[in-house]
Parts: C-alpha cells; sequence; structure tokens
C-alpha cells in the first residue's frame, strides 16, 4: 500500500515561465506560479479575471499589491513575543485549567495535588529513612533527600510533559491560531503550580526534621524563578524535538534516569571522595539540575550550608577524619559536619552566577529553536 | 474592482504519517533497516491539496464541495494559516480563521470556565471574554448547566456551547467546517441565523458542508474538489451543484421553491431580531 508522492508539476513549465514573465517577487519563501489572466490563456494554476489591469499578473505579486500576507508565515521574533504577551491570560487560563482537570475524576480531587508530593517524600522516608539507615556523612538526610527529590521532579516533569506537548495538542494547533510557544510555557506552568504546593509540603518537613527557619530561606525564591526559566527554556527545546522526532520520547526515560543519578539527588556531589577525576565532579556540580538542587538546599537546610566543602577554612586534619570516619557506614555525627573544612571541588559562592547562566542560556537557545519551526507545527 | 480577501497561489499541502507501513512490526525488520541505513519506510506523505488556484473577494461566501477526503478541510486550514504550503502560498488579510473551539476545551471542567477558556483561545482579551460570557451563555441555552461540568451535558447542549463559543467572535475571513448540523431544529435555525450575522460582519466566507442545500442557500460561489484539486468552479452554483450529484451519483436536491422561501425568511428574520 503506497501512494508514490505525485509530480509536484511539470518542472520544465515552471522554470519556462517563470523566465518568461519573470514577474516573481524575491524574498518570498514557496512562492507559487499562478497568475491572474484573462479567459482563453489560462494554464494550469492561474486564475480568470475580468480585469484587465491585473490581466498576466503573478499572483503572488497581485495578492501584495492588495496588501494580504502569506497566512502561514513567521512572524519576527520580536513580534513573536508581542504576540505570547498578548497570549498570557491564555496560557495561564490554559495551564490553570490542564491542572485543574487532571485531578477532577478523583474521589479526593485537588487534594491530590498536596497528596502526591507527601507520598513521594513518604516513600522516602520509608526507605532511607526509617529501614536503610544510610546517610552517606550528610547531616539531616531525609531534608537533604527530599528537597533534592522535589526540585529535581520540577525539571524532569516539564521535560517529560512538554516533549510531547506537540503531538498530544496537534488538533489544537489545527484549529487556532496562537503562537506556539504558548503550549510549552503552558506545560511548565502547570507543572510550576504543583511545585509550589510541593514546596508547600517541603517547607513542612524540613521545619519536622529540626531544621530552623532563617532569612535565607528567602533565597528559594530566586532559586526557584531560575529553574523556572531553565525550564521553560529546555521545554520550548524539546517541544520541538519531540515534533520531529517521534523517538526521542522512547529515549526520555533514559536519558531522565540518569540525570537523576548524576544529579546528587541521593548522594552530595560536593563530598565525593573521587580526588582523581577532580573535573568530572566539578561537571556533575555545575550541572543544571544539581546546580538548582544545591541552590535550593544551601537555602532551606543550615545544616547543607554549614557542612558543604569551603564553608569553613581549609583544614587538612579535620578533612582527612571526615573522608575516612565519615563515609563509614552508621558513622556517628559528630564527624559529618566536618566535610566543611575540605577544599570545595567547584567554589559555591559563584553557584548563583551559573545558575543565571544555565537559565538565560537555555531560554535564549530553547526560544530561538522553537521559532524557527512556528509555522510547521500544524504538520503533524 | 472587487477587492481580493484570499488569494490562493497555486497551493500544495503535504501531510506526514508516521506508522503507516506494515514494515515496522518486527524488530528484524527494524535492525535491517538501521543496518541497511535505509530511511524510516514507515513515514508516507499524503498529498492532500495538490495545486490549487483561486481567488475570493470581500463579500464572497464560498461553498466548498466534494467528497470525503478530497482535502476540503485541508483547505481550510491551509487558509487559516495552521498548516504550511509545501509549495505555492496562500494570502490572507491575516485575520483568517476556523470557526470552531472544540480543540481547546476540556470535558472535565465546567461549562463556566469553558466559556472563558474558548475565548481565550480565540484571541479575545481578558475583558472581551467576560462581556461576552452572558451572551454566549444566553445564545447557548445551557441555562443552570453552565456551573456543571460539560462532560455531563447533553451531546446536543455541549455542540450548543462549542458553537456559542465559536460564533462568539466575528472574523474578517470567517472559515466553517460543518459547523451547522448542531443541535435541535430550533436550535439551527438560531444558529443558522448567527452565522448569517457573521457573514454580513466578515468580508469574506467559506463553508464546507456535505448538505448540498445550505451551500445553495448561502453560498455565490463553489468551489468543486477532488483529490485536492479544483474540478469546477463558478458562480453558476447550481449547476455546478448539479453536476457534482450527477458525478457522485447521488440523488439531487428537490428545489421546492416554497420551503427554500420559508427557509430563507426565517433565518433573516432571526438575523435581523
Amino acid at each position: 500500500m503506497s501512494d508514490p508522492k505525485t509530480p509536484l508539476r511539470d518542472r520544465e513549465e515552471e522554470g519556462g515561465r517563470r523566465s518568461a514573465y519573470g514577474r516573481l517577487t524575491s524574498g518570498l519563501r514557496a512562492q507559487g506560479t499562478g497568475r491572474v489572466v484573462s479567459p482563453g490563456q489560462l494554464l494550469v494554476g492561474d486564475v480568470g479575471t475580468a480585469d484587465p489591469d491585473a490581466d498576466g499578473v503573478a499572483l503572488a505579486e497581485y495578492a501584495l499589491q492588495h496588501g494580504l500576507r502569506p497566512s502561514a508565515q513567521r512572524p519576527t521574533i520580536w513580534n513573536y513575543i508581542a504576540q505570547l504577551w498578548r497570549r498570557r491570560h491564555f496560557i495561564i487560563a490554559f495551564a490553570t485549567a490542564r491542572n485543574i482537570a487532571m485531578y477532577t475524576e478523583a474521589k479526593l480531587g485537588q487534594l491530590w495535588q498536596v497528596l502526591t508530593p507527601l507520598l513521594n517524600a513518604g516513600v522516602y522516608f520509608l526507605i532511607f529513612g526509617l529501614l536503610l539507615h544510610i546517610n552517606r556523612g550528610i547531616p539531616n538526610y531525609l531534608a537533604f533527600l527530599v528537597t533534592g527529590v522535589f526540585v529535581f521532579n520540577f525539571t524532569q516533569r516539564a521535560f517529560i510533559s512538554t516533549s510531547s506537548v506537540i503531538p498530544t495538542s496537534l488538533p489544537l494547533i489545527r484549529a487556532l491560531q496562537f503562537p506556539r510557544a504558548s503550549l510549552p510555557l503552558a506545560y511548565v506552568i502547570i507543572e510550576l503550580q504543583q511545585m509550589v504546593l510541593s514546596m508547600v509540603v517541603l517547607v513542612v518537613i524540613v521545619l519536622a526534621s529540626g531544621e530552623p527557619i532563617t532569612w535565607y530561606w528567602l533565597l528559594v525564591l530566586p532559586a526557584l524563578l531560575l529553574q523556572t526559566v531553565f525550564n521553560v527554556g529546555i521545554g520550548l527545546l524539546v517541544a520541538r524535538l519531540g515534533s520531529q522526532v517521534n523517538d526521542f520520547s522512547q529515549l526520555l526515560p533514559f536519558l531522565m534516569r540518569t540525570w537523576l543519578y548524576v544529579s546528587g539527588v541521593l548522594f552530595s556531589i560536593g563530598t565525593l571522595s573521587l580526588r582523581t577525576h577532580r573535573w568530572l565532579i566539578v561537571l556533575l556540580q555545575l550541572n543544571p539540575a544539581a546546580l538548582f538542587i544545591t541552590l535550593v538546599r544551601n537555602a532551606l537546610l543550615v545544616s547543607q550550608r554549614l557542612s558543604q566543602p569551603g564553608a569553613q577554612p581549609y583544614n587538612a586534619a579535620k578533612c582527612h577524619i571526615w573522608n575516612t570516619l565519615g563515609h563509614q557506614a552508621g558513622a556517628s555525627t559528630q564527624y559529618q559536619y566536618d566535610s566543611a573544612y575540605c577544599h570545595p571541588y567547584a567554589n559555591p559562592d559563584y553557584f548563583w552566577y551559573y545558575g543565571v547562566g544555565w537559565a538565560v542560556l537555555a531560554l535564549l537557545v530553547g526560544f530561538f529553536i522553537f521559532w524557527r519551526a512556528e509555522t510547521r507545527y500544524g504538520r503533524g | 474592482m472587487a477587492e481580493p480577501m484570499v488569494v490562493v497561489d497555486d497551493l500544495h499541502i503535504v501531510y506526514k504519517v508516521y506508522g503507516a507501513g506494515g514494515d515496522r512490526g518486527t524488530a528484524a525488520t527494524v535492525l535491517l533497516r538501521v543496518l541497511g541505513r535505509k530511511t524510516r519506510g514507515s513515514i508516507r506523505e499524503v498529498h492532500a491539496i495538490r495545486g490549487m488556484s483561486f481567488i475570493a473577494y470581500r463579500g464572497d461566501a464560498v461553498g466548498v464541495i466534494g467528497r470525503n477526503g478530497s482535502g476540503k478541510s485541508t483547505l481550510l486550514r491551509a487558509i487559516a494559516g495552521l498548516l504550511p504550503p509545501e509549495e505555492g502560498n496562500v494570502y490572507t488579510t491575516g485575520e483568517a480563521s476556523l470557526l470552531g473551539v472544540n480543540a481547546a476545551l476540556l470535558d472535565d471542567l465546567t461549562g463556566e470556565r469553558n466559556v472563558v477558556l474558548g475565548c481565550l483561545a480565540m484571541g479575545m482579551s481578558k475583558q472581551e471574554a467576560r462581556d461576552k460570557f452572558q451572551s454566549i451563555v444566553d445564545f447557548s441555552g445551557v441555562g443552570d448547566f453552565i456551573d456543571l461540568p460539560m462532560k455531563t451535558y447533553s451531546s446536543g447542549m455541549g455542540s450548543r456551547l462549542r458553537f456559542a463559543i465559536a460564533a462568539a467572535k466575528s472574523q474578517e475571513v470567517l472559515l466553517i467546517d460543518e459547523a451547522l448540523a448542531t443541535g435541535d431544529a430550533e436550535f439551527r435555525v438560531k444558529s443558522h441565523a448567527r452565522i448569517q450575522e457573521l457573514r454580513s460582519q466578515a468580508g469574506t466566507v467559506f463553508l464546507v458542508a456535505h448538505n448540498l442545500e445550505e451551500i445553495e442557500l448561502t453560498c455565490n460561489r463553489v468551489i468543486w474538489m477532488e483529490r485536492g484539486q479544483i474540478v469546477k468552479q463558478g458562480e453558476d452554483v447550481i449547476s455546478i451543484i448539479d453536476e457534482y450529484i450527477a458525478a457522485s451519483g447521488g440523488a439531487g436536491i428537490a428545489r421546492d421553491p416554497v420551503t427554500r422561501a420559508r427557509i430563507k425568511t426565517q433565518t433573516l428574520d432571526s438575523a435581523t431580531r
């Protein structure tokens, strides 16, 4: 069962006609060869007219003369941003509507928005807090773990949902005209709304684990803002990828799992003792997921801020104690803070700059790449 | 001289369909394909529009007829700028829109939320959506059901609300794809009147409908499509429709002058009311 593509038209005739009339305006993509001609000399692709002035004019030129524009033309990047801004209410309404619709079938309804992160945290508490007693030398391991899981989840879910946003929204794309970047943007906003609720749960858990409230907590807001901007950027990027490479969604779970394991969700990258591969550790620490996790952890958890390498002046003896005794299974809590006396692999003072860098870079690249294919998303 | 509103210049539209071939099933065939460095055999291109040219002027109501799969809906989407042309181009004033918001609505949400969502999706501002809200609800006649989820509506009620939302915005170039056959007899008259009203506000209307009588009554021009090409087009609506009916072997339209006059006056009445 094959439907061979019909030759679009007789190329020779096309070429001949183009040169003979030479009425094609340059700078327009995908121009047709139709003309407006008086009846009697009509060729395929021509339109008859009774207007003697228009006789023999190329259709494209005729349209432009009358102030018409190509219907599927990509707007300039500045126009595109303006269009998106005008659609801001739609984007937010669309995101909120989908968020609400997600739980209408469930008996507990909107309560699931809070229950889901709570149960997530519960699983980790059960396994790591009660069953395994693993802390790998990290103080307040439960809060450390749950913070990492929640922050990573935000990026992970944004990544996964935007990768399929174009195929799943195809009916909408083929019915209404709007800047297509609205869709990945709305999907990231959905995840942001869920993240805000997760943060409420997280705050409760962190307080319950014995961390004090400090002014540093306010730093969570800029950290989440940067992460959201970053998520929008990669959301736009993977939305375009997902619209063109269908196999991408099959590959995604493996990508995400790898990313989870290298981003220090379950362990602290900064206190790894792989001295020979210093560059590798720096690389892991500066990957965007790890970076945003570290920023939030340092904001919320005093135990993290005080125990991260570089927090105290270097002290070879204490660092050595931590490297040997601190890593032992069931090590006493007295060694846990000694990692602060080690050299940091990447300087934590610069983490905010790196975070801004990642967010801006992702947004610029993602937006540009998504915009490039703006008119093609309806094709499927 | 008539002012052109839509110029279609030698338009070609191609859809890409994935997974169409039968060779995708076994791992062995995939492996062979990968080893052979062949391109994916399962992508099939469907050439939906193969070279159409025409001009529609201000004040035109263009009926598009043809069998299922002849490319009528694709043509409307291309005019609305929703599908990129493979070759050729479509030129419009930039305000061509399909009548229909179904895809933007969510059945799990209340009618109320859907009205707002639909209005915003069509590009209205928040204020406009608020202003139109009551008239949309009144027009749809769903009454108190408006604060219930749309999935609890009867199918007639749902389609009435969808139509009411879609018809709330007037367009310069209005593209109507089989939107008329919704609801009960009373609502059909009402929606017919609303479309006449939109038509009078719009510069140009394109109407795709299987109901040929509808086209005869509302359109001054007709385009007959077959396999993505124009078979015939012109202002001689009745003879082209008759020819189309003869070609597809259907029964002719009974043109009873009394009934036709009644339908026309009915719609005009309610349009002016």
